[in-house]
């Protein structure tokens, strides 16, 4: 244990000190802001354009806004976050093998599991605490101008996009044991994303994909029900433990 | 008792042989010199006695237990310090021994006191900031401190000293003599004056397998003697005495130089000299030296 909590204290001082805390709070706080800015700032960017747009014959009548309007802003913007954060993240791991850090730890009698826990353990504190202050701004300023009520499912919908976020940081770890180069990790990752995303064209297979969990936002708006999304949820779910577990077993196998 | 025991390793990288067949034995409380030429496979072998790379074939033993491959429970016993040692650059030096007494499960109250103790010998005590900034010399001396820190029955240390300037090498040496009456210490080099300055015993890797191995005194005599200089006080002396003992090879007119001879051919040579009433200036055994017998061992 002792062990452990020593890593984990090593991982939390490098995000602080490298800045990385910073920048994700700053990055996330932006997101969580833009979305009922852009909303609230719609109506007038809409009129100011109006004129313009009137010369070529499109004709816009009263424009309204609503907290649906900010929630459409915030999953249009919440894939671009998730993107920034598996990028500052993509060389967790390549990085110690390419400055050979991890050679000392390990040689000191380190468990090599409690590195993939540790590191994935700061990862998901990482990616939670900055996902639902968004998530918090977000709701906090619609309930201010606006109404959440008017949504349907707000917590579910978001917390589906939420675990597809932690499924990804668990297949970038895979991942990072698999490749030795940030660019490996990135391109592995993105790979297996865009095979889920393929996938899901074909109806039969698309409940069962994670990518379905991109979907939740239709819940919002009552696409769909809540029960549509049982499968990809307990299927991610599997697969973050397959992946972790995997991640483990070859990391233990690994030459360093 | 042997600390280190290394049985028919062999290793391979791709189509390259490295290692092939090596065994030898390290005792308890020397300071053994494992030498080679670069790429003769020193590394490569510290780092399966870590763990970090698995042998193709043969076994490692360290205090009798055999180490394995990945999760290696003999690393307890053993202290490293990598050739390029690297460390995280945004922490302190004090901050990263915490982090090793850590995972190496030294007790808090033993870390208090050892950690200062440790920077001090190393010299790190008044560079407490973090370690980005820290030379290379620095760094290796932080490695030292880092890989002692645990009291660690055997240290191995790989090239500690082939990038250091001569300031840095000399301070590197000092602690390594200063702590093997605690501690065994393998050190890998291709530097031969630092193996004599303070090797007990040696072993030269060569073509994947150990050429020789010895005592320090054991090794010189394995080329059966050493050169013996005599010093003529006139050419015309010396051109004598070389048609009596021959395979004289002339250094200049009036020096002779006679190559693995013993201590019985020297005295053999000074009843002769007296017997002929020949003078000298000067009559000398050479030692033999690391760097002849290391050229010798390679180039077989």
């Amino acid at each position: 244990m002792r062990q452990l909590v020593a890593f984990v204290k090593k991982e939390w001082m490098e995000v602080i000190r490298n800045g990385k805390f910073t920048i994700l709070i700053i990055v996330f706080i932006l997101f969580g802001v833009m979305n009922p800015a852009i909303a609230k700032l719609t109506p007038w960017l809409m009129e100011n354009f109006s004129e313009s747009l009137e010369e070529s014959g499109i004709i816009i009548g009263e424009v309204t806004v609503d907290a649906m309007t900010s929630w459409t802003q915030y999953y249009k913007n919440v894939p671009m976050a998730m993107i920034v954060f598996l990028l500052m993240f993509s060389g967790i791991l390549v990085v110690e093998y390419q400055r050979g850090t991890l050679i000392n730890v390990i040689t000191k009698g380190m468990a090599r599991w409690k590195i993939i826990v540790g590191k994935s353990f700061i990862l998901t504190l990482l990616w939670s605490v900055n996902y639902w202050m968004c998530y918090g701004i977000t709701y906090a300023y619609n309930a201010y101008f606006w109404d959440n009520s008017i949504a349907e499912h707000v917590a579910v919908s978001a917390f589906c996009v939420y675990l597809l976020g932690i499924w990804l940081l668990s297949l970038m770890m895979l991942m990072s044991v698999l490749f030795d180069s940030a660019a490996g990790v990135t391109v592995g990752t993105g790979a297996v994303f865009f095979v889920s995303y393929m996938l899901s064209m074909v109806p039969d297979l698309q409940k069962y994909l994670p990518t379905k969990l991109m979907e939740s936002s239709g819940l919002l708006s009552r696409v769909g029900e809540v029960e549509d999304f049982y499968w990809a949820l307990g299927i991610v779910v599997v697969l973050i433990v397959i992946q972790l577990v995997g991640a483990i077993l070859l990391f233990n196998r690994k030459r360093l | 008792m042997n600390i280190l025991t290394i049985q028919d390793v062999s290793k391979r990288f791709g189509s390259r042989q490295i290692l092939d067949g090596l065994s030898f034995n390290v005792p308890e409380k020397s300071v053994f010199g494992f030498i080679g030429q670069n790429g003769a496979g020193k590394t490569t072998t510290m780092k399966m006695v870590l763990g970090l790379y698995e042998p193709d074939a043969g076994e490692i033993r360290v205090k009798d237990e055999k180490v394995t491959y990945g999760q290696n429970k003999t690393n307890r016993y053993i202290g490293y310090l990598p050739d390029v040692p690297e460390f995280y650059n945004y922490m302190t030096p004090t901050e990263y021994l915490k982090l090793c007494a850590d995972v190496t499960g030294t007790s808090a109250e033993q870390a208090k006191k050892r950690i200062p103790d440790m920077l001090d010998m190393v010299g790190l005590s008044k560079d407490n900031k973090r370690i980005q900034g820290f030379s290379r010399g620095m760094k290796q001396r932080l490695g030292i401190a880092q890989a002692l820190l645990s009291s660690p029955e055997l240290l191995i240390c790989d090239e500690p000293t082939s990038a250091l300037d001569p300031v840095g090498r000399k301070e590197i040496l000092d602690i390594l003599s200063a702590v093997k009456n605690e501690t065994t210490v393998i050190f890998s080099t291709h530097i031969l004056s630092d193996v004599e300055r303070i090797c007990d015993k040696i072993a030269f890797l060569h073509a994947g397998k150990i050429a020789l191995t010895g005592t320090l005194e054991e090794v010189k005599n394995v080329r059966g003697g050493a050169g013996l200089e005599i010093d003529f006080c006139c050419p015309e002396d010396a051109e004598r005495f070389g048609t009596i003992c021959e395979d004289a090879k002339f250094l200049s007119g009036s020096k002779l130089l006679y190559e693995k001879r013993t201590e019985q051919d020297m005295k053999a040579m000074m009843r002769i000299l007296v017997e002929q009433d020949i003078s000298i200036q000067r009559m000398e055994m050479l030692e033999p030296n690391l760097e002849d017998l290391f050229m010798e061992v390679v180039n077989q």
